[in-house]
């Protein structure tokens, strides 16, 4: 590997740890779609910064533009607050504005200089490599790379220094307020992070794929784990494993890094949302076809329960008493024999000790809702776990 | 007469511009178990709110022992509406009673081993601590606002608010959760709380708010829960039979 192929990866994997800390936080609390409004409307203030500073690297020009993220997200806000119209509309009203105010100050002022629409889009990581930061003279590395780790730096920071109040005020907005910790002031906080991190992303991937960086690796996160801080791991861990993956991907496809990263995002959540252990689509299906035959075999062991005259109990009267399918029958049979609730003497089924007791409590539990009394059972039987 | 736990003076709270509290005044003597009765939209979440400062009122004031809130936020628990968050959030049972000690804490400091142990035995005192590591989604509702009750009581706090606690939980998780209540109220503090079903306040509490927008009347269940006032409050001729 080139010193460039080194530094690329290096900056992709440091973008995509800052956007996945404030992006995890933006899922669970529904606000998604402010980091999409965010990473448009920051145009104006990117424009703008440029006109003044003539770099793209400069603080003033990153300040200026995570200022037009922040008013972004007022906007939004004020206009939600009339309750005039939802805030999906609102978001739909504002980050448009913003984003064409800034297309049209490039399309009129920036023809002659290295900043058009495309790179605003799609960024250019390619190139981060050729804007060296020099100190007295020295080569230091990529500018952006310099840039990207402070950013990282002061979020790594602010998230240790700042979790537990980031952790109650997303998850109960009104406690943390009556605690003493302004949610308005957490939510401006995370606001002004996300901004900032975007704009300096936004150099690298594009103002399109930052979006994907923030919210497919924590989405993807949030399918695999119960609890936060592994969350939060995780989403590094995926973000920095896209980076990585779609920086060969583009390698070998010769196509555009930024494009390459968001599709492994993309083919990421994919096989999490198929193959996450209890939240993914294939787990759901197979807890749904269980539940099902659970619920047969309570119907059965009822039946046996109410039933005590032998013809009621002949094996091949199952069929056409509780008028079930073959398979059917088959399934429930194996899986009440399998747990020892029943016993087949001369083909004559009846109900054991353990079955027994077990349909009481099934029926107890489906009568008074009472969740204390069937702990033990939640393990075996997907039907009691809610 | 005891001292005021909580005193509101010409409180009004508006949404948009619409009033939804209008002039309320109220005193809420120390060691009483309260409820705030009234219909749906009548304001008594937004009572609760406006004087734990979640709402700016755009009138009134409001004194914990004599005191703005702000100064006394040590001596408050508030237990909000089980509705009001997203049970799928990824966090243990444990952890969400954790947070009732955030506030003990204040900014940046993390919870220690104290502050576990204290939400254990709040925990313990609820009948929760066997799910202590169960994911909050994978309790029933009935756990669920045992957990919430849980997260007010390791506050330790002198005064409790709680926005309708008996909401979607069983019968004997209702009785667990008034007995808790009716203990804190032995041990002096005074408990408040946002309640639906008339039926059960003569025999839950001691002391009743009738609100609806304005306030109707408050004082002792035995002398003021009565028909006369439950009709001003819910505007139609209510009819309660209440078991001596």
């Amino acid at each position: 590997m080139s010193n460039a192929q080194i530094e690329i990866q290096l900056i992709a994997s440091l973008v995509a740890i800052a956007c996945a800390i404030p992006g995890t936080f933006l899922v669970l609390r529904k606000m998604a779609m402010i980091s999409d409004a965010i990473s448009h409307s920051i145009l104006p203030g990117i424009v703008i910064g440029f006109f003044i500073t003539h770099d793209l690297n400069s603080p003033i020009l990153i300040l200026l533009a995570a200022l037009t993220g922040i008013i972004t997200v007022v906007l939004v806000e004020y206009i939600q607050k009339t309750g005039l119209v939802k805030e999906d509309t609102a978001i739909g009203l504002v980050f448009p504005a913003l984003f064409s105010i800034g297309v049209i100050l490039i399309a009129k002022n920036a023809n002659d200089v290295h900043l058009d629409v495309d790179a605003v889009l799609l960024g250019e990581l390619a190139f981060a490599p050729f804007d060296r930061l020099m100190i007295m003279g020295a080569d230091v590395g990529p500018k952006s790379l310099w840039i990207i780790s402070v950013v990282l730096t002061i979020t790594i920071l602010l998230l240790f220094a700042f979790f537990k109040e980031l952790k109650v005020s997303t998850f109960d907005a009104g406690l943390s307020a009556s605690l003493g910790f302004s949610p308005v002031l957490i939510h401006y906080g995370l606001m002004s992070v996300s901004s900032v991190t975007t704009v300096v992303a936004f150099d690298a991937v594009g103002a399109i794929l930052v979006v994907a960086l923030m919210i497919a690796p924590a989405a993807s996160a949030y399918l695999l784990t119960t609890d936060l801080k592994k969350m939060l791991g995780l989403s590094i861990i995926f973000g920095v494993f896209s980076a990585i993956s779609g920086y060969w991907l583009a390698h070998w496809l010769d196509a555009s890094i930024a494009g390459s990263i968001t599709t492994m995002l993309g083919l990421l959540f994919l096989s999490v949302y198929l193959f996450a252990p209890n939240k993914g689509l294939i787990s759901v299906m197979y807890r749904e076809k269980q539940q099902r035959t659970e619920v047969s075999l309570l119907t059965f062991l009822l039946h046996l329960k109410n039933h005590s005259d032998e013809n009621e109990r002949h094996v091949n009267h199952l069929n056409e008493h509780i008028n079930w399918q073959k398979v059917q029958s088959q399934t429930v049979l194996d899986l009440a024999l399998k747990n020892n609730m029943i016993l087949i003497d001369n083909n004559i089924v009846s109900l054991t000790q353990k079955g027994d007791e077990f349909t009481s409590k099934a029926i107890d539990y489906i009568i008074t809702n009472e969740d204390s009394q069937i702990e033990d059972m939640k393990d075996d039987f997907f039907l009691f776990r809610g | 007469m005891n001292k005021i736990a909580v005193q509101v003076d010409d409180l009004t709270v508006a949404y948009n511009y619409k009033p939804v509290l209008w002039d309320i005044d109220l005193e809420i003597p120390e060691g009483v178990l309260m409820a705030i009765v009234g219909p749906n939209g009548a304001g008594k979440s937004t009572l609760i709110k406006a004087i734990l400062g979640i709402l700016n009122p755009i009138a009134g004031s409001i004194r914990i022992y004599g005191k703005p809130y702000t100064k006394q936020r040590d001596l408050v628990a508030y237990v909000p509406q089980k509705g009001s968050v997203d049970w799928d959030f990824p966090t243990t049972a444990l952890d969400v009673v954790t947070m009732g000690t955030y506030g003990s804490l204040g900014w940046i400091k993390r919870p220690r081993q104290k502050e576990k142990k204290a939400a254990l035995e709040a925990l313990e005192k609820v009948g929760m601590l066997p799910f202590k590591n169960r994911q909050i989604s994978q309790l029933s509702g009935g756990q669920q606002q045992r957990i919430f009750l849980a997260r007010a009581l390791v506050q330790n706090a002198s005064i409790y608010f709680m926005d309708e606690p008996f909401q979607g939980v069983d019968a004997t998780t209702e009785i667990a959760i008034i007995n808790i209540l009716k203990e804190l109220r032995k041990a002096g503090k005074t408990v408040i709380v946002v309640h639906h079903d008339l039926q059960t306040v003569p025999e839950y509490f001691d002391w009743v708010t009738f609100l609806n927008v304005k306030k109707i009347a408050t004082g002792p269940v035995k002398d003021i829960f009565n028909d006369d006032n439950l009709t001003k409050t819910y505007g139609i001729n209510y009819k309660v039979s209440i078991q001596e």
